[in-house]
């Protein structure tokens, strides 16, 4: 932690978010003063919850990558956890599938961050794709009912794969081993959460700014083109502006943060499509603003897994 | 010691059951009967738990006394911790009227969690109701009756089973209602059913 304080690169980013939500906090504010309509005045007490939460996921952020490591397995294995709940909730199982589904949670989750945090990257990679895999629909046959068994097992090894697998290879940056680059992989980390957040930010930002034509209207009323092309272009600046905290050059950087925003918008219209078929607006109601765990980490868990991959077999 | 572990339950519970909570929660010692529907034995503890502490610390569940009434330590938490009013279920053996037990669990300030179906239902729509409540509501009219649905959390534990699964549960709380005047106690039991029910749509 102290060795964090000294190091001016991590202090410099610490400083440009806190500046990025001041900037964002007065403008809320004097949007707030300025609105007029009734519809204008929800959308600005939106944005503002959304900016005030921002805050608190920082600083929760900050913390866990000043800690040096454990504290950010920590902190995405309980937002996987937290996830997975959300995703578990929506999802119609039957009472057979209670057996299988605490030990989704209660062993499943946490031997996945386990393997995380001693990097024992073999297991790691294998062991929700195969072996949950196979786990979880003999446990769900041990417990006799066949009704629907195949669309059960299947909406649980989804969600393990989605909020569990995917979301790991985010803290799971920590052990890959890159060139000059050992002891400071909390920098990758940093980069792809910033991007991959800022993107969706962009979006939303550049489609209230200037979006009409919608993407996919009945999955998601609030993607546009302009929203995806002026947040993805952005972002991709903004990664590429991020070179010297990475092992990447200027334009490899780019191309990165190309392909995370690319993967970030993927996830959230995947995701949507999930939400739409059951009916509902957001997986929870856990973040003021922004929805459930879920609804704020779907893009992580599209880009976290490639970016992981990309930066392991080419760094 | 006993507040330690009590305010310790609460917070487990809170974890697993992630409820969200829908309508005035409430937050003066006023006495009242909170009536709910039942779909599992983690009901009482959650909704005793969604009560804010000075709230909790006047309210009384009411148990089942062949299950609760034992040694060790699921005596110590229904006497010490949850100060149960426990109810023999079992009519030939029971010494006392079950009104009386109830009546007398209210005294001058405590507050009771009744589930007046009796008995746990399937999680879809809750059944007929027992006629306790109205008898204990006529006994003490000064007493609120507030309308209590739990929601999802036949899926975090059902029956049968002893251990949680953490999915997300609702709670919503109805605006308090009274016995009226010369309602009768189908009427009655049947106007209450249905408050529990369209708390469905917070």
């Amino acid at each position: 932690m102290v060795n964090f304080l000294k190091d001016r690169q991590m202090l410099m980013l610490f400083g440009g978010v806190v500046a990025l939500l001041i900037v964002a906090t007065i403008i809320g504010r004097l949007l707030r003063m300025r609105a007029k309509s009734d519809s204008a005045r929800s959308t600005i007490d939106n944005l503002n919850a959304r900016i005030n939460a921002w805050w608190v996921m920082s600083f929760v952020f900050t913390l866990s990558l000043l800690t040096g490591g454990l504290g950010s397995v920590i902190l995405f294995g309980f937002l996987s956890f937290s996830a997975l709940r959300e995703f578990i909730t929506l999802t119609p199982t039957r009472p057979a599938d209670h057996r299988a589904l605490f030990w989704v949670f209660f062993v499943i989750v946490p031997l996945q961050y386990y393997l995380v945090a001693t990097h024992w990257y073999g297991l790691f990679s294998i062991l929700i794709p195969v072996y949950a895999f196979l786990f979880i629909p003999s446990r769900i046959a041990l417990s006799g009912d066949p009704e629907r068994f195949l669309e059960r097992s299947a909406k649980i090894q989804w969600g393990l794969m989605i909020c569990v697998y995917c979301l790991s290879h985010v803290p799971a940056l920590l052990m890959v081993k890159v060139l000059n680059f050992e002891g400071k992989q909390a920098r990758l980390l940093f980069f792809l959460v910033v991007v991959v957040q800022m993107s969706d930010v962009l979006q939303y930002v550049w489609g209230k700014l200037a979006g009409k034509t919608k993407i996919a209207p009945v999955i998601s009323p609030s993607k546009t083109w302009a929203g995806f092309l002026g947040g993805i272009l952005t972002a991709t600046a903004l990664g590429a502006c991020l070179w010297w905290i990475t092992p990447f050059n200027p334009w490899q950087a780019a191309v990165m943060a190309f392909v995370i925003t690319i993967l970030g918008f993927l996830g959230g219209l995947t995701m949507s499509a999930i939400k739409r078929d059951r009916g509902v607006k957001d997986y929870g109601a856990s973040i003021a603003g922004h929805g459930g765990v879920l609804d704020r980490i779907d893009s992580l868990c599209f880009a976290g897994p490639v970016f992981f991959h990309l930066v392991r077999y080419y760094f | 010691m006993k507040h330690v572990v009590g305010g310790a339950i609460a917070r487990v519970a809170q974890f697993l059951a992630g409820a969200t909570i829908h309508g005035e929660r409430p937050s003066d010692t006023r006495q009242r009967i909170y009536f709910a529907n039942h779909t599992s034995h983690l009901d009482f503890v959650v909704i005793w738990a969604a009560l804010p502490p000075h709230v909790r610390a006047c309210t009384r569940p009411v148990a089942a006394k062949d299950y609760w009434d034992k040694r060790g330590l699921r005596g110590y938490l229904a006497r010490e911790v949850f100060n149960a009013v426990l109810i023999e279920r079992d009519r030939a053996v029971a010494h006392a009227d079950p009104i009386e037990t109830l009546v007398d669990g209210l005294g001058d300030s405590h507050s009771l969690i009744v589930f007046p179906e009796g008995t746990r239902g399937s999680g879809t729509d809750p059944g007929p109701f027992k006629s306790g409540i109205y008898r204990v509501a006529t006994r003490r009219p000064d007493v609120e009756l507030v309308p209590v649905l739990i929601d999802n959390l036949n899926r975090i534990l059902p029956k049968g089973e002893f251990t949680p699964v953490p999915l997300l549960s609702h709670i919503a709380f109805g605006q308090p209602m009274r016995v009226g005047d010369g309602e009768t106690k189908a009427d009655f039991l049947e106007r209450a059913r249905k408050a529990v029910l369209e708390l469905r749509e917070w």
